[in-house]
């Protein structure tokens, strides 16, 4: 097995199993540590542009590879967007974004390597996935002008079968991108790498963007330990001389009671 | 009618001697941790005041409590929900921790080790955020201690509206009184409202407003739509932390720890049985100066019989009913009408209530008589501004304030002429409107004070709604999972390690 099939053949599924796993069994195991990690009550300095910046940029980015690379290509086909008009659109919606999450990235990683307050308060974890992100950020960046080169869209065709063959458990999906330019390959991997290290670090947040809160009704909520009134149970069948049980649910030591 | 049943607080101002023993018990018990050491779950100020975090009443910086709208609904200051998750990646309404102030710490260590020196060794301040030096420390938790610092600062104070208060910084003219602070548990609590992760809850059975420290993510909406500012971020575990009104000791008749070590025995804890269905309706009372009215209006009379019919059929339990009925605030708050809620004008029913105090005659000492109203002096007399303290209690609304403040020295009065002159006499009890016996019932609430007459606390019922048998051998109150503290050595996730253990807990 070459270099290849292992970082573009298999170690997506590494990486997307550990996304997965580690995700549930760190909300399931630790919720207390399932958090933004927002600094901006130390510092709001370059915050607030920095995060705005930076998470609107991103947000674009995300759905532009997920759509990008997951639409199957007969959907474009048929919509009759042509691969080169699609390539452009990703060059330049893409590119914009890019800058946007670029400078708040920028912005947050000055901010937390060099204020003190931000600096002493960061795990090693948070300036490492800073880094990474930012780096990812110039490596996609990196990728336009290579991009422009053939703008017919043919190279772009290549990680949409790569993606989809990935997620569609084909074999030799690797081989789409065997001879794409080093930027791709090193673009790629380092994707694949945060999705790896997902689980582990504060990215986590993101599987909790509150947008339920929109669909709420009204404004209060109010918890309850008192059993409320639900359906009645169905009757249960009296058998003479059964031992007495300890009643293990709430309604049944209401009956129980009474 | 919807019947349900809350522990509310009651301070009595007169009382307050301003010695901090309520925030430093509390301190020790809840916020003695990395993160939240700049945060006071209860802190008491100085008023006049900007107070704690800076300028926290005034809502047009900070963008606290609701706003009634004009088609007649209410909506956090904040707006809308769109809006609210708008602020979401950065909160242009949050204060930053130098608006509390940067907490510190001073090097004691050094006072031992420091060698043979010509000076001295002092131990100087440190940044606990970041470990720095701090040359100077610009601002503290209790800064204007005692009007500490210039009045054109002081002056800031939101309750100085319609007041000429410039009078008030010269000497002579000047005034001060304590505001202890903690949150209000209220019936329409922003805070709530604003949480995107539905994170914040209000306790059906007692009222208490918590946070589920599982369930927050930290997005600091909280922070910002407290009017009270009485929602802290905790900077170290990522997730907003407030007063929990001492609920592990509420659920088992205990008082708080602020009321149980309150020296001055100014801290009241009873039942109070309101109307769920109406609390819309007086949250959104067009009149801000009517709010305190329609407040009153939520709450139910607890000897009424239809009213503990419908609590019965509610839900709410016979000692609660029993509790509702020798609720020491019920008969501050709605009975003798001598305790307010503070700042009624943010619209969030408050549920820590206040008697506003008594302050020495002004013009006794430059005049040289006491402008009396009949045998009382008159309270427009007094030297706090009775305007101050509406805009403090009721929202600006003065007549209120006036009858409490009457009525405390009518008490005054009452018990003069009972225990010097040996007379009972009714004429000053119907001049403020109250019978000579409800005179006595509030010398003996207020002025004795007993501790079964301040706090007068029923029991949760455990034995209906949690099996205990379950939860032999558990830890009691703890972050994290179960007995640890939310950090392990060979943990994966979670923030920064330290090198060691803060707390009990961790050790």
């Amino acid at each position: 097995m070459d270099l290849n099939q292992i970082v573009f053949g298999v170690y997506p599924y590494i990486a997307l199993a550990t996304l997965a796993l580690g995700s549930v069994i760190r909300f399931d195991r630790e919720p207390y540590t399932w958090r933004t990690g927002s600094s901006q009550l130390l510092r709001r300095k370059q915050l607030m542009a920095g995060s705005v910046l930076f998470h609107l940029g991103v947000l674009m980015i995300f759905a532009g590879h997920f759509v990008g690379l997951l639409t199957p290509i007969a959907v474009w086909d048929a919509l009759g967007v042509s691969h080169g008009a699609k390539q452009m659109l990703a060059i330049v919606a893409g590119g914009i974004a890019g800058v946007f999450a670029l400078a708040g990235g920028a912005l947050l990683l000055h901010r937390r390597l060099f204020d003190p307050r931000i600096r002493a308060n960061s795990s090693f974890g948070d300036t490492a996935i800073l880094i990474i992100l930012v780096t990812q950020l110039i490596l996609g960046l990196a990728t336009i002008p290579v991009s422009l080169q053939h703008r017919d869209g043919e190279e772009m065709v290549k990680f949409m079968n790569w993606a989809q063959g990935i997620f569609t458990f084909r074999a030799g999906a690797a081989d789409y991108v065997a001879d794409v330019p080093w930027v791709f390959k090193a673009h790629l991997a380092l994707g694949l790498t945060i999705l790896l290290v997902f689980p582990f670090t504060r990215l986590v947040h993101m599987l909790s963007a509150p947008v339920w809160y929109l669909n709420r009704r009204g404004w209060q909520l109010v918890r309850t330990r008192r059993v409320l009134p639900r359906r009645p149970e169905p009757a249960a069948p009296v058998y003479p001389n059964t031992p007495a049980v300890r009643p293990s649910t709430p309604a049944q030591q209401l009956k129980a009671a009474e | 009618m919807k019947v349900r049943a809350q522990i509310g607080m009651v301070l009595n101002l007169d009382k307050c001697i301003g010695c901090h023993t309520c925030s430093v018990t509390c301190k020790n018990v809840w916020t003695n941790r990395q993160g939240v050491e700049y945060a006071w779950f209860n802190n008491v100020e100085t008023k006049p005041g900007v107070g704690y975090p800076k300028e926290w009443e005034n809502q047009k910086r900070w963008n606290g409590g609701w706003v009634r709208k004009p088609n007649g609904k209410i909506e956090p200051k904040m707006g809308a929900k769109w809006r609210i998750l708008a602020k979401i990646f950065a909160n242009p309404d949050l204060p930053e921790i130098d608006d509390y102030y940067e907490p510190f710490d001073f090097d004691y260590g050094h006072l031992q080790t420091a060698p043979e020196m010509k000076a001295f060794p002092t131990a100087r301040p440190r940044s606990k955020i970041s470990g720095e030096r701090m040359e100077k420390i610009e601002w503290g938790p209790n800064w204007e201690e005692i009007l500490g610092g210039e009045f054109a600062k002081r002056r800031a104070d939101y309750n100085f509206e319609g007041v000429e208060a410039d009078i008030y910084g010269q000497f002579e003219n000047t005034f001060m009184m304590y505001l202890p602070r903690l949150c209000e548990h209220c019936l329409n609590p922003a805070c709530v409202a604003a949480c995107p992760s539905g994170a914040i809850y209000k306790r059906e059975e007692d009222g208490i407003v918590l946070i589920d420290q599982d369930k927050c993510r930290g997005w600091r909406m909280c922070v910002s739509a407290c009017p009270y500012k009485k929602i802290y971020y905790n900077w170290e575990s990522g997730k907003s932390e407030k007063c929990t009104f001492c609920f592990p000791r509420i659920e088992v008749g205990q008082p708080t720890v602020c009321s149980e070590t309150c020296v001055g025995r100014i801290r009241y804890l009873g039942v109070l049985l309101y109307d769920a269905d109406r609390i819309e309706a007086a949250a959104a009372e067009p009149d801000e100066k009517n709010l305190y009215q329609a407040q009153l209006d939520v709450f139910l009379d607890p000897f009424d019989p239809k009213v503990i019919a419908q609590a019965r059929a509610d839900g709410v339990p016979e000692a609660w009913l029993e509790a509702a009925r020798h609720s020491p605030v019920y008969k501050m708050a709605i009975d003798w009408k001598v305790a307010f809620p503070l700042h009624p004008e943010y619209r969030t029913l408050p549920m820590v209530w206040y008697v506003p105090p008594l302050s020495p005659i002004q013009s006794a000492a430059s005049a040289g008589a006491l402008e009396m109203d009949g045998e009382m002096p008159d309270v427009k007399s007094l030297r706090i501004p009775v305007k101050y303290l509406a805009n403090l209690l009721t929202a600006g609304n003065e007549p209120p304030v006036v009858q409490a403040l009457e009525r405390m020295l009518a008490m005054r009065s009452y018990m003069r002429a009972k225990t010097v002159d040996g007379r009972i006499d009714h004429r000053i009890c119907e001049r403020v409107g109250l019978s000579a016996a409800q005179v006595d019932d509030m010398y003996r609430y207020m002025a004795i004070a007993n501790y079964e007459d301040r706090f007068v606390i029923p029991t949760t019922h455990r034995e209906v709604v949690e099996d205990a048998y379950d939860m032999r051998g558990s830890c009691g109150f703890t972050f994290g999972n179960g007995c640890s503290g939310g950090r392990t050595e060979l943990g994966l996730f979670g923030p920064k390690k330290r090198s060691r253990a803060d707390t009990p807990m961790e050790a």
